[in-house]
């Protein structure tokens, strides 16, 4: 079976001025997969990010997203973002703040429509009963689901989620991860997190940035082995165990990228 | 009382044209602080907009200096006013956008270098030119023709909002998501800081600086307090905007105080209250 990449990264290597970030970062992603990005904080976990979203430019290498640009293809990617800078005095409801999932670079779109979208958005989450309540009144686990449907709003080809469960409870996580559970397999979920010791049950394959190439000064992402943990809904990260970067479960495809 | 009443007399009243102008133009005005202070407040650009609207005396002083030594006949302060205030605009825009550890020095440094320049150049115009006439502005000296300039500008602001809200209200919430879905987030802030800067300057000659600056932050606060969602902020802001100005209007007439300054008191009172109301709702509820 022919299953499409959606995510390449060719060779990519990436500095801040005086700062090298990543070197000869090479990896792919396929169409339905279940990812998780996980490295140690400072390690460059949001600035790859960002070269995926299109926010920053590779100094080498290349980067396709859905067979394009990041910076042409990024408005079909629902992004949830950690959204640290989140100001509880912003007036706004929850339906306004997923409408907005669906707003284009310029112009209005048909109230109804929008207002349709967002609410079964909404029921993805489960969270359509506080549709009208004011966003700031939500928990931090109901803000982040409800920018898990504000992403999903606009029906994205892959969904890329920054660090979903971080001041997370155990409940609202368990609730975020039954509702990815049922996008598996059929939107394609790169979760960036910063546990370095397990992932979700959900995952097909973990992408590490935690290590140097020899004679490198930036990181590069390896791809480890999972382990499922009986009972526990996670599967262990054995990083003593490395496979290639560009491994997957579709060998015909990664050997003709 | 027969002072109060008086005020609504010479409101009606042909013989007092100045007072029916001022009444409308904190009409007009108050559409402006409702709209584009919703927008400066939800974006926490405030500090910005306070210094464009102080470095804009540096543009007057220099006009004034130069109409007044012939050197530029006949110029207008508003044109001095208006190159400062864009001036200040792009510079701090571009510094926000590009090194954003370093925009609140530069917000001070052209806040008080504007208006160092301002009294500098004033101080070497021939004949009295008293800068705090700039800085709390004279509502009752408003002409057909300025309100003319305000309302063209309500109506532009009006018809921006309306157009550009998905895009104004997504980029106030979160910058990194609107950039995600393809909106121009740097383009967006700068074209805000423009129009503020333009509003600055057409608000201030008629209402003065001090007054521009807390009418563009505190209706827009008092109203935050309440308010759904930014539309409604902008409703309500305006609407407080509009009493503050009525009510400072009518007690200036009153009381015979400076009406520019008895806006901003009333303004100031009437945010510290709800703000003080907000806080005991809050413990209460906890």
């Amino acid at each position: 079976m022919s299953v499409p990449i959606v995510l390449h990264f060719h060779d990519v290597s990436f500095s801040y001025p005086h700062l090298t970030v990543l070197e000869e970062v090479g990896f792919h992603v396929h169409e339905g997969e279940f990812i998780a990005l996980v490295g140690p904080n400072g390690s460059g976990k949001t600035t790859l990010l960002k070269l995926i979203l299109g926010l920053e430019q590779p100094k080498s290498g290349t980067i396709e997203l859905l067979g394009q640009n990041p910076s042409k293809a990024r408005v079909q990617i629902g992004y949830v973002p950690q959204h640290a800078s989140y100001d509880p005095s912003f007036p706004i409801s929850v339906l306004e703040v997923v409408k907005m999932g669906m707003v284009e670079a310029r112009g209005r779109q048909p109230k109804e429509k929008l207002r349709q979208l967002a609410l079964e958005a909404l029921h993805q989450v489960e969270l359509a009963s506080l549709a009208d309540r004011p966003y700031s009144d939500l928990s931090g686990g109901q803000r982040r689901r409800v920018l898990v449907a504000r992403a999903l709003a606009s029906k994205p080809n892959m969904l890329i989620l920054d660090e979903p469960a971080a001041n997370m409870d155990k409940e609202s996580e368990q609730r975020l991860y039954e509702t990815l559970a049922k996008l598996k397999g059929k939107t394609t979920v790169l979760i960036v997190t910063h546990d370095m010791k397990r992932v979700s049950a959900l995952t097909d394959r973990v992408f590490c940035i935690d290590a140097h190439k020899e004679g490198k000064v930036g990181r590069t992402v390896v791809q480890h082995m999972l382990e499922e943990e009986p009972d526990d809904g996670v599967k262990r990260i054995l990083h003593d165990v490395e496979i290639p970067a560009d491994q997957c479960r579709y060998p015909q495809e990664a050997g003709n990228e | 009382m027969s002072e109060f009443m008086g005020f609504f007399d010479a409101l009606f009243s042909p013989d007092f044209p100045f007072v029916r102008n001022a009444f409308f133009a904190g009409v007009l005005s108050s559409v402006l602080f409702g709209v584009l202070g919703s927008v400066v407040t939800v974006k926490r650009i405030a500090g910005l907009a306070g210094a464009i609207s102080h470095a804009v005396l540096g543009g007057i002083g220099i006009s004034l200096y130069l109409s007044a030594t012939g050197m530029v006949p006949n110029l207008s302060p508003m044109v001095g006013a208006i190159v400062f205030a864009l001036l200040s605009a792009l510079i701090i825009g571009t510094v926000s956008l590009k090194s954003k550890q370093r925009e609140d020095t530069v917000i001070q440094a052209i806040w008080a270098i504007g208006m160092s320049i301002g009294v500098l150049f004033m101080a070497k115009t021939p004949g009295y030119t008293d800068p705090s006439s700039y800085l709390f502005g004279n509502i009752l000296l408003i002409s057909t023709q300025d309100l003319v300039l305000l309302l063209t500008l309500d109506v532009v602001v009006i018809l921006l909002a309306w157009y550009f809200y998905p895009q104004i209200e997504a980029t106030s919430f979160d910058e990194e998501f609107s950039q995600v879905r393809g909106i121009p987030t740097r383009l967006v802030f700068l074209v805000i800081l423009a129009i503020t800067a333009v509003a600055v300057v057409l608000l201030q000659t008629f209402v003065g600086i001090v007054m521009v600056i807390a009418m563009l932050t505190l209706p827009a606060g008092t109203a935050g307090f309440g308010a759904k969602n930014l539309v409604a902020m902008m409703v309500g802001s305006t609407l407080f905007a509009l009493l503050f100005s009525f009510a400072g209007l009518v007690s200036g007439w009153v009381l015979d105080l400076p009406v520019g300054a008895m806006v901003v008191v009333i303004a100031g009172a009437f945010f510290l209250g709800r703000s003080v109301g907000h806080l005991i709702k809050m413990r209460r509820s906890r």
